[in-house]
């Protein structure tokens, strides 16, 4: 038999269903090969906790009365707070701040009898597209020496890509479920704006951040989608919708579907690997019968543009709440603006700072209409191409999710150069819709690659068999033994 | 349009953040760079179109206007730098 840390979460609960394994010696086995990875994807680890959980797992699992995840041992982002459990989203700013109470999606999981391993590393607030602005050091990808796991995510995706939990949770902003899956050969979805309540999750930009699961399969993404999204009535955007049996579709194949190729989602230069895998990818879905149908998404080019005004505005906003007060760091001044200056300098990273600048500057008199609103327009004109392919009985859209393979640490010293990563997944942030990227192959140079697939509002259920056609085409992708 | 180093300063300090000079230039050059990449956006016909307020269609729920938590002072102050006697403490800001 291999590791239990080699089980997917579908294996491992059937496993712990049928009483072959106890959720005791699976986590055991997670926090064994935490104690021994040296990626940094872990900012705490909650051993003591872990433990617990797992005993109270085992004895539902023995009276026979199991819930959808118990005891499968998760990761979480350390933006989601953890009542009792440090949370710092990746900051010097938040200190020892711990909640007093817990976010709704990691109390779903909880509910649903999973059990928590630790918070995992991050960009700062979520700020980032490698893992580097963390305050807690970079993470490494496990798939080469030195490499970026992608980001914000960069924690989740490493420690699911080496088996350092069965599952993890992560937001996406911008792309940092979807980016960091592409760089690690995981599978992450960002759902529909609303379908997971963002209450006890730290905010960064409120009407594009949203929580969805890396794992390290299509089903282990499902079976975990299925227990974060809730209607919850502390969080006015959040959707009272019936939650869909995510797995129970993805068996569904993909005949007669249409699948929408959006032109403009092709970079200049276009790497020849990623076309390739583009092209192998709409291959295999018209293989397995799907309609292939060209489409145009004419604004696309400028949603990176509208997302880095939109973002950081509505950033500088969230962020105005550390003032050295009521939680986190202080840092005294000659008097209290003395004091929040002092405060915000020493505990915000660079790339927190430029954001809230540049944040600050957009929304400030007299440049608010040049910038904020006229982003806030162009934001509608790419919601607007997206629902007008989808007018055209377009069932999802399938693109590259990243537009290169995983990069050195300190490769791309450039903000915007940096901000460039995430070409292909903002402007499914812009518009609300639900995306999901599938590992679908490897680079010249041995690293994976994967292709997005961007669904209709609140239709994830939709891009399950779409995404496990690929899955099952491309085969999976373990990174080298370190 | 581009920012000078005295807007830079007024930024920084709308934002409560502090800038020593070193740190302010180099954010001026930063913050440049990125409002020359937004720049683009004014290729972008937005005549007769409307600002995005809402990521989806969907209108606020109401709810009863009740109170749902509360009474719990000592978990609000659980993680001030500073707290005595139920509040929190700041530095004197009326002589």
């Amino acid at each position: 038999m291999s590791a239990l840390t080699d089980l997917t979460i579908a294996e491992a609960r059937d496993k712990l269903a049928a009483k072959e394994i106890r959720a005791t010696e699976l986590t055991e086995a997670y926090l064994t090969a935490i104690e021994a990875s040296d990626l940094n994807a872990f900012i705490t680890v909650t051993p003591e906790r872990a433990h617990e959980m797992a005993e109270a797992s085992d004895t539902r699992l023995a009276a026979g009365t199991g819930r959808a995840l118990e005891g499968i041992p998760l990761g979480i982002k350390d933006l989601f707070c953890t009542e009792g459990v440090r949370t710092t989203a990746g900051s010097k700013i938040l200190g020892n701040f711990t909640p007093t109470y817990e976010s709704t999606v990691t109390q779903n999981l909880w509910d649903a009898g999973a059990v928590l391993l630790g918070k995992l590393n991050l960009d700062e607030f979520a700020m980032g597209s490698s893992n580097e602005t963390s305050a807690f050091g970079p993470v490494l990808n496990p798939w080469g020496e030195n490499l970026v796991p992608g980001g914000s995510s960069g924690g989740s995706a490493a420690a699911v890509a080496a088996h350092l939990c069965a599952g993890a949770t992560g937001t996406d902003t911008g792309g940092s479920i979807r980016q960091p899956a592409a760089l690690t050969a995981t599978v992450g979805i960002k759902p529909t704006y609303g379908r997971c309540s963002r209450w006890g999750i730290v905010a960064f930009a409120s009407s594009l951040d949203q929580a969805g699961p890396i794992a390290r399969t299509v089903k282990d993404a499902a079976i975990l989608l299925r227990e974060m999204a809730s209607l919850d009535l502390k969080d006015s955007t959040s959707v009272d919708r019936p939650v869909p049996d995510y797995e129970a579709a993805l068996e569904g194949g993909v005949k007669g579907k249409r699948i929408g190729i959006p032109k403009e989602y092709r970079v200049d230069p276009m790497p020849p690997a990623l076309d390739a895998l583009w092209q192998q990818g709409i291959d295999w879905l018209k293989d397995a019968g799907a309609e292939i149908v060209p489409v145009s998404l004419p604004h696309t080019k400028y949603a990176l543009a509208a997302y880095y005004i939109v973002a950081p505005a509505e950033a500088s906003s969230n962020l105005a709440r550390y003032d050295g007060v009521r939680y986190g760091l202080r840092v005294e001044g000659d008097d209290i603006i003395g004091m929040y200056e002092a405060t915000r300098a020493a505990g915000f990273g660079d790339e927190v700072k430029r954001r809230i600048l540049i944040g600050t500057y957009v929304l400030s008199a007299g440049y608010y209409d040049a910038y904020y609103l006229r982003a806030q327009k162009v934001r509608s004109l790419i919601a607007r191409d997206f629902n007008r392919a989808f007018e055209k009985d377009i069932d999802a859209l399938l693109t590259p999710t990243a537009p290169g393979p995983a990069f050195s640490i300190g490769g791309k010293p450039d903000p915007v150069e940096m901000y460039l990563n995430d070409v292909f997944t903002v402007p499914v942030n812009m518009a609300g819709l639900p995306g999901i990227s599938v590992p679908a192959g490897l680079s010249e140079t041995g690293l994976p690659l994967g292709l997005q697939l961007i669904g209709r509002p609140f239709e994830e259920d939709g891009l399950m068999p779409i995404a496990r056609v690929i899955e099952e085409a491309a085969g999976h992708f373990q990174p080298p033994a370190r | 349009m581009s920012v000078d180093l005295e807007t830079v300063r007024r930024v920084a300090h709308l934002a409560r953040i502090k800038v020593g000079d070193d740190e302010a230039v180099r954010l001026q050059d930063e913050l440049n760079a990125i409002l020359g990449f937004v720049e683009q956006l004014n290729e972008v016909d937005v005549d007769g179109v409307a600002p995005m307020t809402a990521a989806v269609d969907a209108s606020l729920r109401r709810r009863v206007d009740e109170v749902t938590d509360g009474g719990n002072p000592e978990r609000v102050l659980a993680n001030a730098p500073a707290a005595d006697d139920g509040f929190f403490v700041v530095p004197k800001v009326v002589e």
